[in-house]
């Protein structure tokens, strides 16, 4: 591959910046928001530029390479294609919604702003680096501040939310690490890159079979676990509606708006370029539980009484597809057909992404308007004929209800799309198992519209405030983007499928 | 980046004429002012109905020069048929191609679609005068307009899709207007959700089309998924049960048109899609919509008779025309029984939808294409009058509680009269025994089976049955409703006369003695050959329909003509056969058997799945955690010193549900740091010495 080192450290500069404001927040008191929020404003003028200078032919631009501990492999190794890249965008603007999000009182608001900045560096630092060390400290680090964003602003569950969401994450952790260790102990590298390379030519499995025995699908395993448990895959997911219901809302935003991807990201970065061939031969039971994550999720949605919850299971739905499109496409293509299909679904799973995180946390964000309206109220039975005295409220979220719901026009189709035609050629048992999920799903998000929005005006809602304006403002660059993204997804496209027939041509399955 | 000009690349492929060119503006200038109506504030009612009329007029006017274009070409002996097309999404080194597709059958349904539109867009003016929402119903109206010409004119089966999507939305707001009516909004919801278990194998067949053919696109000079190479690769692949490709994918685009036209088993949201205002009742579950299933067939017919043996049969049309003559006689049964003025003709549209399928099924595109354009006509017209005739009566819907409404309503009466005779299709004056009479032609010389022309001759003695005992109840007898009834304003009749006078008229263009219409639409000429009203076959044919007629109505009108029972009273049929009436006005207890299995299945399996999270996986991670905080007690054991409130707390808070505030010091983290500080010293240890010479 292509490494281009690009004069100035921009990737660093990048990861640096949220500290900086963290640092910056922690003391500032009352304007820790307004400190926070032209922080994440810099990241995002930073990130779009990075996406916007990305190179052309799909490879790792902006390369950033030291050695840091050579005898151990460890290297300071940064970089960005078009999939790293829209992810770094996606994080950016994620935290400046949750930031947005957050209520103008907050107590101890300076310690809160300074642990979602540090949040966003690690969101930075997981998309960009290409060590396994490195790499490995960032999706660690991520963890820490959403671990006590949870445990010190959540609600009343919040003690075991933190809980199973660390305890989980852990689990899933020590299957990576260990995997890594095993991987290490073999190639003698930590670097993704050149691993793909040896992976691509079936060179990575021989050295681990020569090194430790036939044991390269227990690694295999070991890394599919780590990043399942993040995105996640059933059933291992169930720290997933707790640790969201329990959130502060602003945080939720960030936990399925960003931190979600870096399971999805991970599976593609480094999961399918090292071990396609072993996922390809257990590809049967992954696609099995994909399609189980997609129904399931949207059917476990619709039992939910919190509406949190219900967008927690949606969520656990909407990153299905994804993995449905992932496990999909591990197989070997010989036919042009084939290639194209393989292509369709991986760019529908980065659009899913970006789209998912979009839409997820705008809804979050909705739900974080009503409970601060209603004191606190979130309950799916708890409301009625919004539209009457919210019409604005009721329409701005019932277009991110319909891009949830994956309406064309709107950004969530797309993705939805792109990944069916993939998958249907690849599996069509999975796909057409998995697109009961777009009929439930829909069956789920009527309901709330309907419990919520129609209906007689419920007592204590009849005085429930309009969007002002501010919030107005704040909401339309999030809709627009979600217009902008149904009506003319190349914009995005453009990014993301050179890196595509990039990354496929080097797996091998 | 090359990203400016991948966007802006949306330049045409093919240089067509100069109206096809600008084709998209006939939905996009609907759009667009629904989108300028949205951003309205709500007083402003002038100017919210002026933009959507204003540009759905402009809409008509384009309609109409692309449709004297295609027409200018058939007389000169060409067919045309051009296409733009354009690169949406690049995927891979494939693409996802979009477009517009200018042909006799869009440039028809483009007319009709504009034109029964802009008159109930006039209609709606002063239907909707005294609601307080009238500018956000003009919003979703012309949303709803722009929406449906795009599902007419496209030329790629994935932005028919969108726009059949964005069509099922609209009709979701729409039914769901009132929404302060918990049954308005749960009809929306049905509404929605009935058409979308259609539109799911809609779906699946638009990926399986697009990964067999590798385009979109249904003409694009030879390459089009329904060109003949398309098609030929289509008939070599085998699907399950014997079908081939194009078998199963035409049935899988079948279902999507089920759902949106409200074919058997998927009828049921139609009915209760009357909880709109009237004018939407017309334009969306009468005129246009529901009919974009019977548009969708005609337009992927290629597909349906790819492979046909003789006469044209291929499994999927049978099953169009099987499930077709099916829901045009079901429908026709329960509309006797019902007592809503909306209703009963509901169950009418749903019946005639039937009789459409049926007629693409066993005659073509052009059988199918002429019941729907002069169904759409009296049928806006019978809901325009219904329309009518409840503003007339104060919001009321119940049949039994009107009545002689002849002399207070008589423009209704009239309008709603050649409306019904229209329905019934009374012979040679009227427009729909035209397009019926070509429908029974062709379920006659069917080739597999006698059956569905029973049926649809059935059907057809039912309709005239039930549509004479609505006439009956509403305008004959005495007046039983409450306060007095009135003609409705000047804004609301004058578009129920343009309609009556195109029910009557319509007819004209597809007489077996100059078929002009089948000719346009096959692009053959036509000659006027009176000859043809002389042969027995068509004789023969007339002579059922003057039967259909004289039975059907002489029966409705003996049973109900000129008698004004009381509104409580049992119906006469109800007396005579009081187990029938009991089923068919249950609707044959279609819903309560959906909500007894597939509802009360959703509901029940959304329960187990919620169940299985919590008590199997959720049980599973306590487990887990429970054992991790057995090997914190051990751990504190050796190391009291660092270790805090370790996990056992963590476990407690799971088991006591977590009433308490737990404190950040619960020790989690330090715990679970101290975990990753071993394992990475243990790391690097074992790294050292591995890595050792």
């Amino acid at each position: 591959m292509n490494e281009l080192t690009t004069g100035f450290p921009i990737l660093t500069l990048l990861t640096v910046l949220p500290l900086v404001g963290a640092a910056i927040a922690l003391f500032s008191g009352k304007h820790a928001r307004f400190v926070a929020l032209v922080s994440a404003l810099v990241s995002l003028a930073v990130a779009i530029l990075i996406w916007m200078r990305l190179p052309i032919d799909g490879s790792i631009g902006m390369v950033e390479h030291a050695a840091w501990v050579p005898s151990l492999g460890i290297e300071y190794h940064l970089g960005v294609d078009g999939l790293g890249a829209l992810m770094l965008v996606l994080s950016a603007i994620i935290t400046l919604m949750s930031i947005d999000a957050v209520q103008r009182e907050h107590h101890n608001p300076g310690l809160f702003f300074c642990l979602v900045l540090i949040l966003e560096s690690g969101l930075f630092g997981s998309f960009t680096a290409l060590n396994f060390f490195h790499w490995f400290m960032y999706w660690e680090l991520s963890l820490i501040p959403a671990f006590f964003l949870i445990k010190l602003w959540g609600g009343q569950r919040r003690g075991s939310a933190a809980t199973q969401f660390f305890v989980y994450t852990m689990a899933g952790s020590v299957a990576l690490l260990v995997s890594f260790l095993a991987v290490f102990l073999s190639t003698g590298s930590m670097n993704f890159i050149k691993l793909a390379q040896l992976a691509s030519t079936g060179a990575l499995e021989q050295m681990v079979t020569a090194h430790l025995g036939p044991v390269t699908m227990w690694l295999a395993i070991g890394v599919l676990a780590g990043f399942a448990v993040k995105v996640p895959l059933m059933p291992f997911h169930t720290w997933l509606p707790e640790a969201y219901a329990e959130a502060p809302s602003p945080v939720t935003m960030l936990l399925t708006g960003a931190m979600s991807k870096m399971g999805v990201y991970g599976l593609i970065r480094i999961a399918l370029p090292l071990f396609g061939h072993q996922i390809s031969q257990i590809r049967t039971p992954l696609l099995v539980l994909a399609a189980t994550t997609v129904v399931m999720g949207a059917w476990a949605a619709a039992a939910q009484k919190d509406l949190k919850r219900v967008f927690a299971y949606s969520s656990v739905n909407h990153l299905g597809y994804c993995l449905l499109g992932i496990f999909a496409l591990a197989v070997p293509a010989a036919s042009h057909a084939a290639q194209a299909s393989q292509a369709a679904a991986l760019n529908g799973v980065i659009l899913q992404m970006f789209n998912h995180g979009i839409t997820a946390a705008a809804l979050f964000w909705f739900i974080a308007m009503i409970q601060m309206r209603t004191g606190g109220h979130r309950g799916i039975e708890d409301f009625g004929g919004l539209r009457k005295p919210a019409p604005v409220f009721a329409g701005l979220m019932g277009i991110a209800l319909f891009s949830s719901l994956g309406l064309p026009g709107l950004n969530g189709f797309v993705g939805e799309f792109l990944i069916f035609r993939g998958v249907f050629p690849l599996a069509w048992v999975a796909a057409t198992v998995s697109i009961l999920g777009l009929l439930i799903t829909a069956a789920v998000i009527l309901t709330v519209i309907q419990k919520v929005f129609t209906g007689p005006v419920a007592p204590h809602c009849t005085n429930f405030p309009d969007l002002h304006y501010g919030e107005r403002m704040a909401l339309a660059p999030v809709i627009g983007l979600m217009f902008l993204i149904g009506l003319l997804p190349q914009l995005i496209v453009d990014s993301v499928n050179p890196t595509v027939i990039n990354l496929l041509a080097h797996w091998r399955f | 980046m090359t990203l400016i000009q991948e966007v802006s690349s949306f330049t045409p492929q093919t240089a067509a004429s100069a109206i096809s060119g600008i084709l998209w503006l006939i939905p996009a200038l609907p759009i667009v002012a629904s989108g300028c109506i949205a951003v309205l504030k709500q007083p402003r009612r002038r100017a919210a109905a002026t933009l959507s009329i204003g540009s759905l007029g402009i809409s008509l006017l384009i309609s109409i020069a692309a449709f004297a274009h295609v027409l200018s070409g058939w007389l000169a002996g060409n067919a045309v048929r051009e296409s733009v097309n354009f690169t949406w999404i690049r995927f891979g080194s494939s693409a996802v191609d979009l477009g517009w597709v200018l042909d006799p059958l869009s440039a028809v349904m483009l007319v009709m679609v504009s034109f029964v539109g802009l008159l109930i867009f006039i209609y709606s003016t002063g239907y909707m005068a005294h609601d307080e929402n009238f500018t956000r119903f003009f919003c979703f109206l012309s949303l709803f307009a722009g929406a449906m010409l795009g599902v007419v004119i496209s030329n790629s089966i994935l932005l028919l899709f969108m726009c059949w999507e964005l069509v099922g939305l609209t009709s979701y707001l729409l039914i769901g207007f009132w929404y302060h009516k918990p049954s308005a909004a749960a009809a929306a919801k049905k509404a929605f959700l009935t058409t979308r278990v259609g539109d799911i194998f809609f779906l699946l067949g638009i990926v399986w089309l697009f990964a067999q053919t590798g385009t979109l696109l249904f003409y694009n000079h030879g390459t089009g998924s329904l060109e003949p190479l398309a098609l030929a690769s289509l008939l070599t692949q085998h699907a399950a049960l014997g079908l081939t490709a194009a078998g199963a994918i035409g049935l899988l685009i079948f279902a999507g048109a089920a759902g949106k036209s409200g074919q058997l088993p998927l009828h049921v949201w139609l009915p209760d899609a009357m909880e709109g205002p009237t004018p939407v009742s017309a334009l969306i579950h009468a005129a246009t919509m529901v009919a974009a299933g019977v548009y969708l067939i005609a337009r992927v017919y290629p597909l349906m008779q790819a492979g046909a043996l003789t006469g044209g049969v291929t499994t999927s049309l049978t099953v169009v025309t099987w499930v077709g003559a099916s829901t045009a006689l079901f429908a026709a049964l329960i509309a006797v029984a019902q007592n809503d003025i909306k209703r009963i003709l509901a169950y009418s549209t749903v019946s005639k939808l039937g009789y459409m399928m049926a007629g693409l099924g066993m005659g073509g595109v052009a059988v199918g294409m002429f019941h729907l354009i002069t169904h759409a006509f009296f049928k806006a017209l019978l809901f325009m009058g219904a329309g009518s005739v409840i503003h007339g009566c104060h919001e009321e819907q119940d049949i039994r509680r009107m009545g002689g409404l002849k002399t207070y309503m008589p423009l209704t009466f009239a309008t709603y009269g050649i409306g019904m005779l229209a329905l019934c299709g009374v012979p040679i004056f009227f427009s729909g025994f035209w397009s019926k009479d070509a429908i029974l032609e062709s379920a006659h010389g069917w080739s597999i089976s006698h059956t569905p022309y029973y049926m649809l001759v059935f059907g057809a003695v039912i309709t005239a049955f039930y549509m004479t005992r609505q006439v009956s109840y509403v305008f004959f007898g005495q007046w039983r409703g409450h306060g007095h009834a009135h003609e409705s304003p000047r804004v609301m009749t004058t578009p129920l006369a343009i309609l009556a006078f195109f029910a009557v008229t319509l007819g004209a263009i597809g007489t077996p003695a100059w078929p002009w219409f089948r000719a346009f639409l096959d692009n053959r000429a036509s000659e006027v050959d009176l000859h043809a009203f002389a042969e027995p076959a068509w004789l023969m044919l007339l002579l059922t329909s003057c039967f259909i007629v004289v039975v059907g109505i002489g029966l409705g009108w003996a049973l109900y003509g000129n008698k004004s029972p009381e509104p409580d009273a049992s119906d006469t049929l109800q007396a005579a056969m009081p187990h029938v009436w009991t089923v068919l006005q249950n609707k044959f207890y279609i819903d309560e058997f959906y909500g007894a299995t597939f509802i009360a299945f959703y509901a029940w399996w959304a329960r187990v799945a919620d169940w299985f999270d919590r008590r199997v996986w959720g049980g599973a991670v306590a487990a887990v955690t429970w054992l991790f905080g057995l090997f914190a007690q051990f751990n504190r054991f050796f190391d009291a010193n660092i270790v805090d409130g370790t996990f056992d707390k963590g476990c407690e808070e799971i088991s006591t549900g977590g009433g308490l505030l737990a404190s950040i010091q619960s020790g989690a983290v330090q715990n679970y740091l101290r975990i990753l500080a071993l394992a990475v010293v243990a790391l690097v240890l074992i790294l050292f010495w591995s890595s050792r010479p």
